[in-house]
Order: C-alpha cells, then structure tokens, then sequence
C-alpha cells in the first residue's frame, strides 16, 4: 500500500514538472525587454521574423533550466551584446553622467555669472594707486571748503 | 566721502579655475562630438585597408587545428575568407554547398582559410544549419556581434577576402551565384 503511494506520488510529481514549462506570458514577459539586432526597434515578444523565433524559444529554454529574468537578460548580452536590451546595462553611468555634467554646468554658470556680477571693493594695491587717489581728496576737500565759503 | 571714493564698484572676473574647468569641459564635449562624427562617416571597411585582428570563438566540432578560438592574425601568409551567415538567413542557404566545396578544394594548399561567422543566432539552430550543408571549416558565434560591427555588415550573407599581408581585397554582399565566382577571386589573390 505504502508503496503504491510512494509510487503514485512519483507519477504525481512527474506531471507537476510537465507543466510547469514557461508559458507563452513568462516569455513574452522577458522577450518584450529585448531586441533583435536584426529586426531594429521591434521588441522581441512581437517579432515576427525566424531569428526572433528562435530567440524565443531560447527564452523558455533557459527558463526551464531555473534561470531568472536577470540571468537571461544576460546571457543575451553576452551572446548579442548590449544593443539586445531595452535598457543600456550601466544605468548609472548612462543616465547619471549626463544629470550630473548638466549640474556641474549649472553650477559652474551660477558660480561664474554671480562672481562676475558682485560688485567688489577694491583696496589700493599700490602706493601708486594710493597717491593717484590723493589729489582727487584734496580736490573734494578744497571743493568742500569752497562749498563752505559760500554758505 | 574719502572712503566711497577708494571702494569704487568693479566687476571681478569668472575665477581662473573655473575657467580652467569650464574649457576643459568644453574641449572634451568637442572632441566627443567629434568622434561621434567620425565613427558615423566611417562607411563599411574598405578594400586595400588593413583588417585588425580580432578573436573568433569556435563550435565544438568546428575547431581549427585542435583550437577551440583562433584569431585574424594567426593566418597572415594566408588569404581568408571571412563568412558572415545565419541559420535563419535563406539567402546564406543559396551559397552554402559552393563555398564548402570551395574549401574542399582548397584546404589541402593551405594556402587558403575559410572561417564562419555565424550572425545573431542560436547554436542548436545553427549546429542543424552546418550539418544540413555539411559544412566542415572553422565556425563560430559572432559574440556580443562585435566582428560584424567591426566590419559594419549590412546583412547576412557577406564575404571579406583578406589576402596575405591582412589587407582586405574584395567584398561580397549578399550570396555568390556559383562556385567558380568564389574560385576566381580566390584564385586572383593567390597570383598577386
């Protein structure tokens, strides 16, 4: 008795794994996150030429093998290179270099246009400078006592 | 009054570092945009342009003298002919059985190698292809698709012939129309 169950339950596990082959979904799922390189900017999933076919069926083949969504994406890139993905494999350095030399950018106007603008007090650097400034205070001087006079 | 007079408003200039770093970025932009346009005018490789080297992993089954990869530069001395196929490419089908017989009647010179390069494809599917055609010379994947955007092809099929010094001397795109036509140009660079 105990072995016809062991043995019903083998058959039972057997027909588990039949259909727990990917799906047309589960495929599709990964197939619309590439692209062939033959076929440009039709995604995968609704390719309808041969080599998208056959990239399919490797989809479920590796699917059936338990690799993840990741692992295949991969082996894709590997295989076909990056142009195969939806999305450039560096997503930091696409996406994030141009965002941060535009900031950089801003930056460096902001700084630039705002140190440009600032009006600044200028110390005499010189005694040349210095005594340039002298005859203009006696003059303002003078004239201020001149303004004094006619009062 | 004195003192108004000394602290005159003036416009201090952008600070050289900035400026340093402001060209610096400039510069690089250029030269970015420059490259960009450069790679864009490059037109597929020309015949009488020497042919970089480059690595061809190879099928089990279709290695070349016991190695699993070879590269370009191993055959100098040796006129090659590189062929960019698919299993999914009928055209590639109409060519197949010549350029096998070609290398049948080639190999024993050794003057002469034939390489396969199988395009955007999937191994079994292929495997199926080179076993239809009885396909013996060296074959491998084109990996990531990097020779064939060496050679910026515009499709499958296409045949580069290098001659001995690495110079790449004809190109075919699309199928050859008989045996004789791949003999001829084979047989031309054998002269030179």
């Amino acid at each position: 008795m105990l072995f016809a169950l062991v043995v019903s339950l083998l058959f039972a596990t057997t027909v588990f794994a039949q259909d727990d082959l990917p799906t047309d979904d589960e495929v599709n799922k990964i197939a619309k996150q590439l692209y062939c390189p033959v076929c440009e900017s039709t995604p995968l999933d609704v390719c309808p030429t041969e080599a998208c076919r056959q990239w399919r069926d490797t989809i479920r083949q590796l699917l059936s093998e338990g690799k993840s969504e990741d692992e295949i994406k991969k082996y894709f890139e590997t295989n076909y290179g990056a142009r195969a993905l939806d999305e450039p494999p560096n997503r930091l350095i696409t996406y994030g270099v141009p965002v941060a030399a535009f900031l950089l950018g801003a930056f460096l106007l902001f700084r630039g246009f705002k140190m440009w603008l600032k009006p600044v007090a200028v110390e005499p650097a010189s005694p040349t400078e210095e005594a340039e400034v002298v005859p203009q205070d006696d003059y303002i001087r003078r004239m201020e006592e001149e303004l004094k006079k006619r009062k | 009054m004195t003192e108004s007079t000394n602290n005159a408003p003036v416009r201090k200039g952008v600070p050289l570092w900035a400026q340093v770093i402001i060209w610096v970025f400039l510069a690089g932009l250029l030269v970015i945009v420059a490259m960009g346009l450069n790679r864009a005018q490059q037109g597929t490789i020309q015949p009488g342009q020497v042919v970089d080297d480059f690595t061809l992993p190879l099928f089990s089954g279709y290695e070349y003298e016991g190695k699993s990869e070879v590269q370009l530069d191993d055959f100098r001395g040796k006129v090659v002919v590189i062929n960019f196929w698919a299993s999914w490419c009928k055209p590639c089908e109409q060519e197949a059985a010549d350029l096998q017989r070609a290398w049948e009647a080639y190999e024993p010179t050794g003057d002469v190698i034939f390489l396969g390069v199988d395009y955007v494809d999937t191994e079994p599917e292929a495997r199926v292809y080179l076993k239809k055609f009885g396909i013996t010379f060296p074959n491998g994947p084109d990996l990531a698709t990097r020779i064939s955007q060496y050679f910026r092809i515009k499709g499958v099929p296409e045949t580069y012939f290098i001659d001995r010094d690495g110079v790449l001397h004809y190109v075919q795109v699309g199928p050859f129309t008989s045996l004789q036509q791949i003999q001829n140009i084979i047989d031309q660079m054998l002269v030179e």
